[in-house]
């Protein structure tokens, strides 16, 4: 007889076999269940023979094969499987394919929502073109409300967390209209583009749930957002092309398409793109291998080497960094793309295993982005004053100085970790702390900047 | 393992279509019960790595030559079961035929060397129909 015990044990050592077996691609939950009933059979006759149910567990895990072996045969017989799982995740049972149907029409849904709530002010008399200033400031707030309300019904957080989301909305909608701004004054503009940064935040709480205080939460929110930007980047090339064929083919009959296009098609179709790809990312996040950490591992090495050529060049020829006005957007530039290859690449490491020839490369590329910038920055230092202190000057010289310090800390960080004085998930958690610092800081360019600079 | 004769990889690969598909002539069965029916017949000989004769059902199920079918088997659990089609059948007894040719060759070259054979040789025997 089994002892109870034993019996839960049994079925715990199943689980835990059956999820290594989900993790393979190649196996489908339905031969998972076909080889399940194959193990427990194995396991009874074995029990029936005499052996304790661990060890006969045991005995018919080895007989049943090495996982890797399994998988491989598996995916050669089933190869397609390694390709065309990209949209309907195949589920074990009837209920998590209704999940499935229900989270794609509710995304599809919002994604129609989207479209509406973009076209709505049409019905106040607004016009695309006249009032771009009023879409401008207030983009970001046609689409992340119902991104976030998204991950909020998926997510399901506690009341408070989601009425303080509704709360920073509602805050953000103010700021974004109350301000007497002067039509296309540099305010604005800054306003505009800092706005979405400030609620990208919001969609990130959404996102990770509960999760949001954990490392790993907030991790998976950069991998997330990362995707979500290929994705969309995907959409938006596959939606360019079915435009030019619209406007090709209705030409061929003498129709013009131009008005639908340009206020129907093309607007809606890219806040609609912001919801259908982030789903698509949930969706088949667990399906296949990120894009954004393989493209980090191909342009890390690239981008590092063209920095060292710059700085080398610098050197050699003497030539100092040529002071214009915009040289420090140019700089910043340079910063968001080292912090975004060093994101990305501590997203998809594991935190435990030892520095390897990446990691130095890593290093290379963060220092040579400071030094480069170190030399941008003396070399305007001495002449800030004189250009004076636009708001454009202001942020671009707040930017530079948050990606200035997350990076050189990082690179402590990292050095440390390359000397084996600290450890990889030191530099994780720095990065993932440092995340609402963006967010604060463009949200003193949207609230504090235009009553400081008068709205110009 | 200890004194089991070990089969070439490819000959077990090879044989495994007729075998699998000869079994489920018999009668409708399942993994389990396949890889059973495979011990016994072969004496222990024949020793499959339990999982991997998945994947060969799968393919066969893929050439139309066996259909699945899940069944709540007694024990209450859910249970795959393959059965043959006539075009498995087909395909049965064409690999009847090859397997046949393969066998009366080997016949008539063991009995040409005619002589006992020494303990080496079946190891080295299967190793023949791959460098053909």
């Amino acid at each position: 007889m089994l002892a109870p015990g034993y019996a839960v044990s049994l079925e715990d050592q199943i689980d835990q076999w059956r999820s290594y077996l989900h993790r393979r691609q190649a196996i489908h939950s339905v031969d998972v269940a076909e080889l399940e009933d194959h193990l427990r059979e194995q396991v009874t006759v074995l029990v029936d023979a005499g052996l304790a149910t661990d060890e006969a567990f045991l005995v018919a895990v080895k007989r049943m094969g090495d996982l890797d072996s399994l998988s491989r045969e598996f995916a050669i017989e089933h190869s397609d499987r390694l390709w065309k799982q990209l949209v309907v995740a195949p589920s074990e049972s009837g209920e998590s394919r209704a999940r499935v149907r229900l989270d794609a029409t509710v995304a599809f849904c919002l994604a129609v929502a989207a479209a509406v709530v973009l076209k709505l002010p049409e019905l106040i008399g607004m016009q695309m073109e006249q009032d771009a200033s009023f879409y401008a400031r207030n983009l970001s707030l046609f689409i992340l409300p119902l991104l976030t309300g998204y991950f909020v019904w998926k997510r399901q957080p506690d009341n408070g967390t989601v009425r303080w989301l509704a709360g920073a909305f509602v805050a953000a909608g103010v700021f974004a209209n109350i301000y007497p701004f002067e039509s296309e004054g540099y305010t604005l503009v800054l306003a505009a583009m800092h706005l979405p940064i400030a609620l990208w935040l919001m969609v990130g709480v959404a996102y990770a749930g509960d999760r949001w205080n954990q490392v790993g939460g907030r991790m998976d929110f950069i991998r997330f957002s990362g995707e979500l930007f290929i994705y969309y980047v995907l959409i938006a090339l596959g939606g360019g092309v079915l435009t030019g064929f619209i406007a090709l083919t209705f030409q061929s009959i003498g129709i013009d398409s131009e008005t639908f296009i340009a206020s129907w098609l093309l607007p809606c179709g890219a806040v609609g793109a912001v919801l259908v790809a982030s789903w698509l990312v949930e969706t088949k996040q667990s399906v296949i291998e990120n894009m954004a950490p393989v493209l980090t591992r191909l342009f890390t090495p690239l981008f590092a080497a063209m920095l060292v050529i710059f700085l080398g060049t610098m050197l050699v020829t003497g030539r100092g960094v040529d002071i214009e006005r915009d040289v420090l957007i140019a700089f910043d530039l340079l910063l968001v793309v080292a912090l975004g290859l060093l994101l990305y690449s501590i997203s998809a490491r594991d935190p435990l295993s030892p520095p390897d020839a990446f990691d130095v490369m890593q290093v290379v590329l963060v220092v040579s982005a400071l030094l480069a910038n170190a030399v941008a920055l003396w070399a305007i230092a001495a002449r800030i004053t004189e250009f004076g202190f636009s708001p454009n000057r202001v942020a671009a010289l707040g930017v530079n100085v948050i990606l200035l310090v997350n990076l050189a800390w990082s690179t402590v960080l990292y050095i440390r970790f390359l000397r084996g004085r600290g450890s990889f998930a030191v530099l994780e958690r720095w990065q993932m702390d440092y995340l609402p610092v963006y967010a604060a800081w463009a949200a003193i360019v949207v609230i504090v900047f235009p009553p400081l600079f008068g709205y110009v | 393992m200890g004194n089991m004769m070990e089969i070439n990889k490819d000959l077990i690969a090879a044989s495994s279509t007729p075998i699998v598909l000869a079994i489920l002539t018999e009668a409708d069965s399942y993994g389990y019960a396949i890889l059973q029916r495979v011990r016994e017949l072969s004496g222990g000989q024949m020793e499959w790595t339990d999982g991997m004769l998945y994947p060969v059902l799968h393919r066969l199920e893929r050439l139309g030559y066996v259909e699945a079918r899940w069944e709540v088997a007694e024990s209450g659990r859910r249970r795959k079961y393959y059965q043959i089609t006539s075009q498995g059948q087909a395909q049965l007894s064409e690999e009847h035929r090859q397997w046949q040719a393969v066998d009366a060759t080997l016949r008539g070259i063991w009995e040409a060397l005619s002589h006992p054979i020494p303990d080496s040789l079946p190891a080295s025997a299967a190793r023949l129909p791959q460098g053909a």
